[in-house]
């Protein structure tokens, strides 16, 4: 199986099975298209030729013969032979990363929020310690031989309840010491509450800080609402700079959403930039129909037309060396994640779970407030969580996805999201149509971008050839 | 002459020594599979 595309002046090859990328001359890119019923014997060379008559005769031949070394050495055409292997029999996940709803409360009103203004469709309140506690304690006790995990403040908005925050971060490093495990702490703040405080805690204790702002202040005041009705923009984006400004080489994201009344986002990723921003994301807003602001099929040209012309900005970019850089745009050609890792996806149900003030788990913070989908609640004694429910989970992987099995971009982005599916399609096993259009084109998008940095190293170098065969 | 190889067949190389799960989970923007780095590997 193979994708081949054009973008941007590159055309590029991608083997999908075996991961291998390819950039193409314009008569290879051609040929591609006729490869396979040559070698079938569906075709011969010299009618296809006749049909390629704008090119040379021996360039066609000699391109021809380099797409056939191509698959000889396997590095295009590859079979996908994963799903038989053995380590897709004995996956045991075990839990490695908890959301902790922190604060079902928010002192923003975001139009298109999915937690509903913060409480997630139930009653407002705040996560106690004890519980927090409790989240703690069941990670590092369910999570068998893993050293790395990982929990990530969330809500609502974790700052309304900064001290639980606090003292959570504190008792984790105890835990760490007793049971010889690494917590890797994470938040995601509207930004309203940060202050010097904050932000000093934040910068010492969270190995990733996602801060919420759409962009350009009109299309961000539009959407993100203070209780009062104003705009955001002029209260967080200053504390956002602050923020980064002593964030040293620390991660973070700029995050922002886009809806149908933004369709323009690029301009409002460059935006970031010009407010001094180097690590962004802009996502697409995921909502039913029924909103005014929801994105709809009719409008995915001009969102795919919008990344392309993002990523041609954002790859004139990188050629420059400049480290601004947008999440989506960002793929490890050089290797990324094992293929175990890409086929199993976000580990929702499984190894990632989220747990409400209450003490509710959930199989990710998508589902909170779907009580079809509740797993379990910290304070039952001897809790176990529901083996059928995990299993379908565990199971929800891109060889189960019948719309996953033909899609160039199955290892890149694992099956897409199980909740989206679910609120879509009804079926966690039916991903959200859109959403897939959206990410095979970012992921085209990325990949030109690698190719036209990769084969900018070359030029500036030439005697370091050594990427290429 | 036609061809330039960017990288080769990264996923059939990650089966032996994969799987370890000690990476990041991947959604929440902190990682996706696509742009996730492995110390393994």
């Amino acid at each position: 199986m193979i994708h081949k595309f054009t973008m941007n002046g590159v055309h590029i090859a991608m083997d999908i099975n075996g991961g291998s990328v390819h950039v193409l001359d314009e008569i290879t890119y051609d040929m591609l298209d006729f490869y396979e019923e040559i070698r079938d014997g569906k075709r011969s060379l010299q009618e296809v030729m006749e049909k390629l008559s704008r090119y040379p005769q021996e360039e066609l031949a000699s391109a021809y013969d380099e797409i056939r070394t191509l698959e000889e050495d396997g590095l295009l055409y590859t079979e996908d032979a994963y799903e038989t292997m053995d380590f897709m029999k004995n996956r045991k996940p075990v839990v490695k990363a908890l959301c902790l709803n922190i604060a079902h409360d928010c002192n923003l009103m975001c139009k298109y929020c999915f937690a509903k203004q913060g409480d997630f469709g139930g009653k407002k309140c705040l996560m106690p310690l004890e519980t927090g506690k409790k989240a703690l304690e069941y990670l590092v006790k369910n999570s068998g031989s893993r050293r790395n995990l990982e929990v990530d403040f969330f809500g609502g908005e974790p700052l309304m309840n900064f001290q639980v925050v606090k003292d959570l971060v504190h008792y984790g490093r105890e835990l760490e010491k007793e049971y010889h495990k690494n917590f890797r702490f994470t938040i995601t703040t509207n930004g309203v509450l940060l202050n010097e405080e904050a932000i000093e805690f934040i910068n010492t204790h969270m190995d990733n800080a996602v801060l919420s702002l759409d962009g350009r202040k009109q299309i961000n005041d539009d959407m993100r609402l203070t209780l009062t009705g104003k705009g955001s923009y002029d209260v967080i984006v200053p504390k956002y700079q602050k923020l980064i400004e002593k964030r040293g080489n620390k991660s973070y994201y700029i995050r922002g959403t886009f809806t149908r009344d933004s369709l323009d986002f690029s301009e409002d990723v460059k935006h970031f930039k010009e407010l001094g921003f180097v690590h962004t994301s802009m996502e697409p807003v995921v909502s039913s129909e029924e909103n005014p602001y929801a994105i709809r099929e009719e409008d995915l040209p001009k969102i795919l037309e919008e990344y392309e012309k993002l990523a041609v900005y954002y790859a004139d970019l990188k050629e420059k060396k400049d480290p601004f850089s947008f999440f989506h745009f960002m793929v490890d050609l050089t290797q990324g994640p094992c293929v175990i890792k890409r086929i199993s996806g976000c580990g929702a149900g499984t190894e990632y779970l989220c747990i409400t003030p209450e003490g509710d788990l959930y199989p990710c913070h998508q589902f909170v407030g779907n009580e079809a989908y509740k797993m379990g609640n910290l304070y039952e004694e001897d809790l176990t969580l529901p083996k059928e429910m995990q299993s379908m989970f565990k199971e929800a992987h891109i060889y189960h996805k019948e719309d996953c099995k033909t899609c160039f971009s199955k290892f890149y982005c694992s099956g897409g999201c199980h909740a989206n599916a679910l609120s879509f399609n009804g079926d966690i096993l039916k991903p959200y149509r859109i959403g897939c259009e959206m990410q095979r084109k970012r992921l085209e998008c990325a990949i030109m971008v690698e190719a036209k940095r990769m084969l900018s190293e070359e030029e500036e170098a030439p005697e370091e050839k050594v990427l290429f065969l | 002459k036609h061809i330039k190889t960017l990288t080769k067949s990264t996923l059939k190389k990650s089966v032996a020594k994969g799987g370890c799960g000690e990476c990041q989970t991947s959604c929440k923007t902190s990682c996706t599979v696509a742009n996730q780095e492995c110390e393994n590997l």
